[in-house]
């Protein structure tokens, strides 16, 4: 890569390898023409960098390749070569030790260099039966490495955070200094920021992006007479105190959760978790600290004198799937779900696979198999049961919650009943201790060593202690200064929420696999002035929302998208898509039809008959059968939607929810045709555009057909459309409206998808026409994106 | 004149081409790679690249030469009984009521349902066995027509599998992995090869419950998902009814031609966005648009089953003029299969006979023999059998003792893991064949064990792709199908 990255800072040479260059550098294993619609991609040949560092070039290549059979896992190391640590990297080899894999400027003694350089299959690394290979710039690096000195140097994610200097610059464009971190970086690569959004479009991500809600039109206006930077700020305030901020960033905890109603396997039964949902919402709202956030979710129950908020709060670790499937063996499943919590905890927090370590030690990071178990120990001392037994029966433990106390102390559980007890999941300690052994192969019956709950190492050096530690250490260990990973783990799944990806974009692997941050002096600045402000989310969120990086236009020039096709430089906004949620949500609302109540039980809406029913196993109860809601029910938001783990609302997952079988931090965003199909034909979608039809004529009482389309179009892409697009759509309506005209029938077909809040007179060819170019609007990209 | 539809696809495939060739790695095109197998991608590729990219097909050519074009599995959901089906256990006949021996079992674990039993009679079929064909297959009378393509399969004895309750057999079956999360066969295929048919999703699946025990065992959404895969890649369920794929049909009301005037309408807005913003994933769009209008106006047509004649309504049973039922979906997927759709995976759900074996299984075996062989025969007829691989079996077998009472017209079998019959047939498989063998009395392999990754390893094979190369990086890790295990079955290849 020419001198299009250029730094002195070791870290930011990290750039480097991601985006553009690592196209390249992972060419090889491609085929050909694949390699050669890269090269087209990164336009000009890829050059070796003058100096190659250790973390950002080398060891990427390390561990991708070598580390299966020469790294970490200790049951699986071939000819006595580990180079995943320093020592061992350049440790003696062979029987006499007369040997090096690594010799620090020889490359002729360096058995490495002979190795991945040779063609003979004896010889080769990797070797062929791996089916992994080197590309020749991978080679070259290593090489150049070896003859550079072959500087060592730590995975940057297991050092704590470095204290930044923030790179003084007096652009005005600077608003705070997030955008003196993007700034150096663009300039370092002779790019520059692009120019701001509209102000429509600002205002419409901005609401979006808090509230997974779209603007209304009055805050659109007072924002086009008012773009002040306070005004800006005083909207920005507006939305975060908002409930539907809290909804917003409850539905993001809601994957990582891995929340639903049933219980997941098999019959998948209905269970009672949103209460602990409703917690959530109530947290957010009050932006607790996350620090308290995640240890009353970790540990409230351990908590001295804990309130029966603060157990509530600990069902987080009881949203795990259980089974009540006849005749399972009940200890193989109790294992699952102590599992399933470990790898959650280390998905969530720490940002690390620990699940690639249950059944040996990680292949590519410093957790060995041990490690994984005494991390398990922590979340195996649960008083449960593997089995859900006798059917239908509330796992244990669980606590029950009453109406009086609800209404008086419990106060954010919403809508219950007169007279109800509420049971939910909860974690207790057993008073005896379960013992935690190394279970040989993860498989639940191999019991091997014993070992004591006590916290991963990262490689580091742990203290030994005597103490027997509990979930309440473990929470305090994560929020330590001394954890390298929970500020940044946190700070960039916020990033990712606002930017369409993380500073590191594998934002559930900061391990040596994942990738390497693309700012990462941003990454720990944010991430210690997190922990200096005693982890209010919220002020990390107004930092990123108020900075000029974010209010960049989406524009995308073809030279910027040659340059940096991944925006990893962030010379410009993603054009990201809404979200499942945010698409039936935005159509609810616009049209007026949105209810916007706050929790309680999860409601059910329009789904396709039957699809329940059809893959029943006959039990099941209440979830053998979809049985719709009838009246507000169907118009809530959509994180409110019955959650049904083995058959999920199909529009959901069409859009990329996941399925909440697991923890899951990063969703996908794709494109395909079942969802154009979902958003022409999905009755909800049809009841939208009708609804936002009416609202047009109701509201505007206009003959003016222009102006009613006006309307809506504005309501759906939050900016006025242009007199091309205008009278495109009005000659739609024309010939539609004529269609409709000579054939009566299909009006009253069309509109027996209307709200029952339209009467009967109001359904006339007029409203079925401007139905239909709603639906249109409702399908238009620039409608299902934020910008 | 050229179908307008055709044209504009033309069109916007060629200028989704230009502008995937003027901005490099553009996802404009994905649509179009998909609909035209194998192009472009690569396998070991990294996470940091865009997910489009990663996403997009994997393999550039096949490792082997494929013997099989396309998939059909008609799944047994629940675990049929090898014993009255495929396995004939004489001297369980001679033992009949004798306690399963100490020896035999060795302490292998047993499920929850049986394991509290005081003992565990030795139970015989009820049903007859008899050899047919020139291969002299033992099936049972069960099978009457099954056993007229006894020379066309080849019989399994031999598969065993890791788990020994549904939920995580069927899953490990379809996925390689016993607990939720990973993609399904179907979706492995797809995202190796990608689709033949331009009109169709590549993988497709279709649902049925038979009437041994039609209340039984669920089946669950997630067997034909994605898993870590692009969402182009899961499977679409084709439903008996009007809306034969989920939202395919326009409103009451709207009909074609509106239904044109408004992609039409949507295409020219969202094209002068692209010409505004020049995001490719614009034109993504568009051209996703055009193949869900392409789906709209193909499916009615394939789900259309009135034009077959009346023989091949005789061939594949009465049943088969039932839309929802097993047989009715084997025509289908003969009908998919003729459009090269790549795997059509049927579920028929019913086969978890604990108690009233015999007369569930009567019934359940009733459902399904006839029209299985009936696709055989009609792919055979139509020269499509030797490139369409057809998979009959269930994720796990049946105990050779007594669930609950032995009686002498009534027993149960528990589920059992270690031994179970399975048939293929078609693309590139031995036909008359039986592989494997169980001891006298059908409880262990003694001869030529296939786990289930094999069976995977050896499908996989036959579709030309190396099982341990198409694989998928996520979270720092290559996956594949078969785990890191699983291999080719060479003896059954023919």
């Amino acid at each position: 890569m020419k001198a299009i990255f250029k730094s002195t800072h070791a870290f930011a040479q990290a750039i480097i390898i991601t985006g553009i260059v690592l196209v390249t550098l992972c060419s090889k294993s491609c085929t050909t023409s694949t390699e050669k619609s890269l090269d087209t991609a990164s336009a000009d040949k890829v050059n070796i960098p003058d100096e190659v560092d250790f973390i950002f070039h080398v060891k990427p290549i390390l561990s991708d390749r070598c580390f299966a059979c020469h790294g970490p896992d200790e049951s699986k190391v071939e000819a006595g070569l580990q180079l995943h640590t320093e020592e061992k990297a350049y440790a003696a080899l062979g029987e006499n030790k007369d040997r090096f894999a690594i010799i620090p400027g020889d490359l002729e003694k360096s058995t490495l260099i002979h190795r991945v350089t040779s063609d003979d299959p004896d010889v080769m690394m990797p070797p062929p039966e791996s089916n992994l290979d080197l590309s020749n710039d991978e080679i070259k690096i290593l090489v150049k490495w070896i003859e550079q000195g072959a500087q060592w140097k730590e995975h940057w994610a297991y050092l704590p955070p470095r204290e930044a200097e923030i790179p003084l610059d007096n652009n005005p464009w600077v608003s705070n200094p997030i955008d003196n971190f993007i700034l150096a970086k663009l300039h370092e690569n002779d790019l520059s920021p692009s120019p701001p959004l509209s102000n429509e479009k600002l205002i419409r991500k901005l609401s979006f992006d808090l509230t997974g809600l779209p603007p209304s039109i009055e805050i659109l206006e007072s924002y086009n007479q008012d773009h002040s930077v306070e005004n800006y700020e005083r909207i920005v305030d507006q939305y975060l105190t908002t409930d539907a901020h809290a909804e917003k960033m409850t539905n993001e905890w809601l994957d990582i959760a891995r929340y639903a109603d049933t219980h997941g396997y098999q019959d998948d039964l209905e269970r009672i978790m949103w209460p602990w949902r409703d917690w959530v919402i109530h947290a957010f709202k009050n932006n607790m600290p996350y620090d308290k956030f995640i240890t009353w979710q970790i540990a409230g129950d351990l908590l001295p004198g804990a309130t029966k908020e603060q157990i509530i709060a600990t069902a987080f670790n009881r949203n795990h799937k259980i089974t009540q499937e006849g005749g399972v063996i009940p200890e193989e499943y109790r294992s699952e779900y102590v599992t399933d919590r470990t790898n959650t905890f280390g998905t969530a927090f720490l940002g690390l696979t620990f699940e690639c370590a249950k059944c040996h030690d990680h292949k590519y990071d410093p957790i060995s198999q041990k490690e994984y178990f005494q991390l398990y120990g922590f979340f195996n001392n649960v008083d449960e049961k593997g089995l859900i037994e006798p059917y239908g029966a509330i796992p244990d433990p669980y606590i029950e919650l009453n109406k009086k106390e609800i209404d008086e102390v419990l106060t954010f559980i919403n809508n219950v009943q007169e007279a109800e007890t509420i049971p939910l999941m909860v974690m207790k300690e057993l008073k005896t201790p379960r013992k935690t052994h190394v279970l040989n192969r993860g498989v639940y019956d191999q019991i091997g060593e014993e070992v004591k709950a006590s916290f991963p190492s990262l490689g580091l050096e742990m203290k030994n202690t005597e103490a027997s530690l509990n979930r309440l250490d473990l929470a305090e260990w994560l929020f330590s200064n001394e954890n390298p990973l929970t500020g940044r783990v946190t700070v960039n799944r916020l990033w990712q929420q606002f930017f369409g990806k993380g500073i590191v974009a594998t934002s559930y692997d900061f391990g040596n696999q994942g990738s390497l941050p693309t700012h990462p002096e941003l990454l720990d600045y944010l991430a210690l002035k997190l922990q200096r402000a005693n982890w209010d989310l919220r002020s990390i969120i107004k930092d990123i929302v108020t900075s000029s990086t974010y209010k960049q236009g989406s524009k995308i020039d073809p030279a910027l998208l040659l340059k940096d096709p991944e925006n990893d430089l962030i010379a410009r906004s993603f054009r990201s898509r809404l979200s499942a949620e945010m698409l039936r949500d935005h159509a609810l609302k616009i049209s007026g039809l949105l209810v916007e109540e706050i929790g309680g039980p999860s409601v059910k809406p329009y789904q396709p008959a039957g699809l329940w029913n059809e893959v029943t196993g006959g039990g099941g109860g209440s979830t053998a059968k979809y049985v719709q809601d009838e009246g507000n029910n169907n118009y809530r938001r959509s994180l409110y939607t019955f959650w049904k783990r083995t058959v999920p609302p199909p529009n959901m997952l069409l859009f990329d929810t996941p399925t909440r079988d697991f923890c899951m931090v990063k969703r996908e965003n794709t494109s395909t045709p079942l969802q154009a199909l979902v958003l022409m034909n999905d009755p909800q979608f049809i009841e939208a555009s009708i609804s936002l039809a009416y609202r047009a004529i109701q509201e505007k009482k206009s003959e003016n057909i222009e102006e009613l389309i006006q309307f809506m179009f504005t309501l759906a892409t939050s900016r006025k459309p242009d007199s091309e697009e205008l009278s495109s759509l009005k000659k739609m309506y024309d010939i539609q409206l004529d269609t409709f005209e000579k054939a009566s029938n299909d009006v009253v077909e069309f509109l027996k998808l209307a709200s029952n809040k339209i009467l009967d007179k109001e359904k006339t060819e007029q409203l079925a026409a401007m139905s239909f170019v709603a639906s249109t609007i409702f399908n238009l990209d620039e409608t299902i994106r934020k910008t | 004149m050229k179908d307008p539809a055709e044209e504009r696809s033309y069109l916007l495939n060629r200028r989704a081409f230009l502008s995937k060739s003027s901005v490099g790695i553009g996802a404009a095109a994905l649509s179009s790679l998909l609909g035209s197998g194998l192009i472009s991608g690569c396998g070991n590729r990294q996470e940091n690249l865009s997910s489009v990219l990663q996403n997009s097909l994997a393999l550039q050519s096949f490792h082997f030469a494929p013997k099989a074009k396309r998939v059909i599995y008609l799944f047994q959901s629940g675990g049929p009984s090898q014993f009255e089906l495929f396995d004939y256990k004489p001297l369980l006949e001679k033992l009949r009521g004798q306690d399963l021996p100490e020896s035999v079992r060795q302490g292998q674990r047993l499920t929850g349902m049986t394991s509290g039993q005081d003992s565990f009679p030795l139970a015989s079929s009820m049903y007859s066995f008899k050899q047919h064909g020139q291969s002299g297959m033992w099936l049972s009378e069960l099978l009457p027509y099954t056993s007229l393509i006894a020379d066309d399969i080849c019989m399994i004895k031999s598969m065993h599998t890791e788990a020994i309750n549904h939920d995580p057999a069927v899953t490990f079956f379809q996925t390689g992995s016993q607990q939720p999360g990973r993609p399904s066969i179907g979706s492995w295929l797809s995202y190796g090869l990608g689709s033949e048919n331009k009109n169709l999703p590549g993988f497709c699946v279709l649902l049925s419950r038979g009437t041994g025990r039609p209340f039984g065992q669920p089946l669950y959404s997630r067997l034909w998902g994605n898993g870590f895969l692009h969402s182009l890649h899961q499977g679409v369920q084709f439903r008996s009814g009007k809306d034969p794929v989920l939202f395919l049909n326009n409103p009451e009301g709207i009909d074609a031609a509106s239904r044109r005037m408004m992609l039409d309408q949507v295409a020219e807005l969202n094209q002068k966005q692209y010409d505004e913003l020049g995001d490719p994933e614009i034109q993504s769009r568009i051209s996703q648009y055009e193949m869900a209008y392409k789906m709209q106006s193909s499916v009615p047509g394939l789900m259309d089953v009135s034009e077959e004649p009346d023989h091949i309504y005789k061939m594949y049973g009465p049943d088969s003029t039932v839309p929802g039922t097993f047989a009715s979906n084997c025509l289908l997927a003969r009908r998919l299969a003729e459009q090269d759709v790549r795997f059509i995976q049927l579920y028929h759900m019913g086969w978890d006979q604990h108690d009233n074996l015999p007369s569930a299984i009567k019934n359940q075996a009733r459902d399904v023999d006839q029209a299985s062989a009936a696709l055989i025969m009609d792919l055979k007829q139509r020269g499509m059998l030797d490139d369409t691989l057809v998979i009959w079996g269930g994720e796990f077998g049946r105990t050779n003792y007594s669930q609950g009472l032995l009686t002498d017209t009534n027993y149960g079998r528990d589920h059992h893991p270690r031994c179970f019959s399975i048939w293929m047939a078609g693309g590139g498989i031995k036909p008359g064949m039986v592989y494997g063998e169980t001891d006298e009395l059908g409880y262990n392999i003694v001869k030529n064990p296939v786990h289930v990754h094999d069976f995977q390893a050896t499908l996989m094979h036959l579709m030309g792709i190396d099982h341990e190369k198409l694989t998928f990086k996520y979270q720092g890790r290559r996956f594949r199908l078969t785990d890191v295990h699983g291999r080719v079955v060479n003896d059954i290849l023919s």
